[in-house]
């Protein structure tokens, strides 16, 4: 996967191989059971799955773009924000740096014109 | 005969699964998607299937990155759902077609799609959101054979790929000795990306090639590289590649029954879209 796609990062091997356990850690929180123990000590739960320290970083900080980078997939992350019951455009808004609402309006100005 | 009665074709997104739960059809941001569904149920009780293929991408439920397999079928008695860690609703498990599932992996197979096979396997908001829009009541009347696409790690399949992975089902099932109507149902998309400073992106022109591509020309869909689907269509438009399996499925010559697009549903453009085979009488 060699194309530059602007703003976009391909989850290819190569981010698989370095995300694997922050995205392992992710996969657990299919578990309500996993949520409540990262919920109660953070640190810990991290550190069990053997997250690295840009991955504790950028879990500490919330920080999709950081979580990318350190080889999350969003799939995964996902749960990882469901935690906090942020939404698609709550993580939307952080990437790109707008408020939810002008993020949201973005999204709505894709509207063929005319359309009902 | 096993006899394929039509395609149904509908994006996904997880929230449409919380405005069912919530109750939110009639809401102005809702109804715009859920007004398409009346006419496709209509459809499907002239059409009264048996049996739902059901091709879709597993978001990080069924398959971890440990194994994870580029076409995998189900052959389960039955599937489960999870609430996949956001707390998304559930529903009772659903029936699975063994039988089926196995002449199809053995037609594929044989035509040489080494595909994984699953006797166990949960079903996450790709199947069974779309099994609520179509059957709100519950208990969908059909027994389901789950068809799961990596769209999570690439390298994926291509367009080109997935047709003919459909095609090759199309065949399976048009050789399956019993006597049930079946109907495709693939799910995701159009356009729309979660990740990266990108995020947000949507592409209406592309959308509609795409839709119409579908019905008349799927070719020309398999000129186009999964980067090109992610460039033109964003990181998770490119579940437009199970939309590409289903009208592998459906046969040479469609004509399209229904078609909705709607912009947006959470950060997707929305569509549903219904193609029926030609040559198939449905009045």
């Amino acid at each position: 996967m060699t194309r530059a796609i602007p703003g976009t990062l391909l989850f290819d091997g190569r981010m698989a191989i370095k995300g694997y356990a922050l995205n392992k850690m992710c996969y657990s929180f299919n578990d309500a059971e996993n949520r409540k123990r990262f919920q109660a000590d953070e640190e810990a739960y991290c550190r069990k799955y053997g997250l690295n320290e840009e991955q504790l970083a950028a879990i500490r900080a919330r920080n999709v773009l950081a979580l990318l980078a350190a080889g999350g997939n969003v799939y995964y992350l996902a749960k990882f924000a469901g935690i906090f019951g942020l939404d698609v455009q709550d993580l939307g808004a952080q990437q790109t740096g707008m408020s939810k609402d002008a993020f949201k309006a973005k999204l709505r100005s894709y509207a063929p014109s005319g359309e009902k | 005969m096993a006899r394929i009665a039509g395609g149904i074709s509908t994006s996904h997104i997880p929230a449409i699964g919380g405005a069912i739960a919530k109750g939110l059809q009639q809401d102005a941001y809702w109804k715009p998607f859920f007004e398409a569904f009346p006419p496709v149920r209509s459809w499907l009780k002239e059409v009264r299937p048996d049996v739902a293929i059901i091709v879709y991408n597993d978001h990080g439920l069924n398959f971890f990155l440990d194994k994870l397999p580029t076409f995998a079928i189900g052959a389960a008695p039955s599937y489960g759902s999870s609430d996949e860690g956001w707390g998304i609703p559930t529903i009772p498990p659903v029936r699975g077609a063994p039988e089926l599932s196995w002449a199809i992996i053995e037609g594929v197979v044989a035509e040489e799609f080494d595909v994984t096979t699953c006797q166990e396997m949960l079903i996450d908001h790709a199947a069974t959101v779309p099994l609520q829009l179509l059957w709100p009541e519950g208990n969908p009347p059909v027994a389901i054979v789950p068809v799961a696409v990596n769209t999570v790690q690439h390298p994926l399949p291509s367009p080109k790929r997935c047709l003919a992975l459909g095609r090759a089902i199309h065949r399976a099932v048009a050789a399956y000795p019993v006597d049930l109507n079946v109907v495709v149902i693939s799910t995701g998309g159009l356009s729309h990306q979660l990740d990266g400073q990108r995020a947000g992106f949507i592409n209406p022109e592309f959308d509609r090639l795409c839709l119409d591509a579908l019905v008349a020309d799927p070719e020309r869909l398999t000129g186009y590289s999964v980067a090109d689907i992610v460039e033109l269509s964003g990181t998770q438009g490119v579940e437009i590649l199970n939309w590409i399996v289903a009208r592998g499925i459906l046969g040479a010559q469609v004509r399209e029954r229904h078609r909705t697009y709607h912009i947006p549903i959470s950060n997707t453009a929305a569509a549903v879209q219904v193609l029926q085979p030609e040559g198939l009488k449905n009045s």
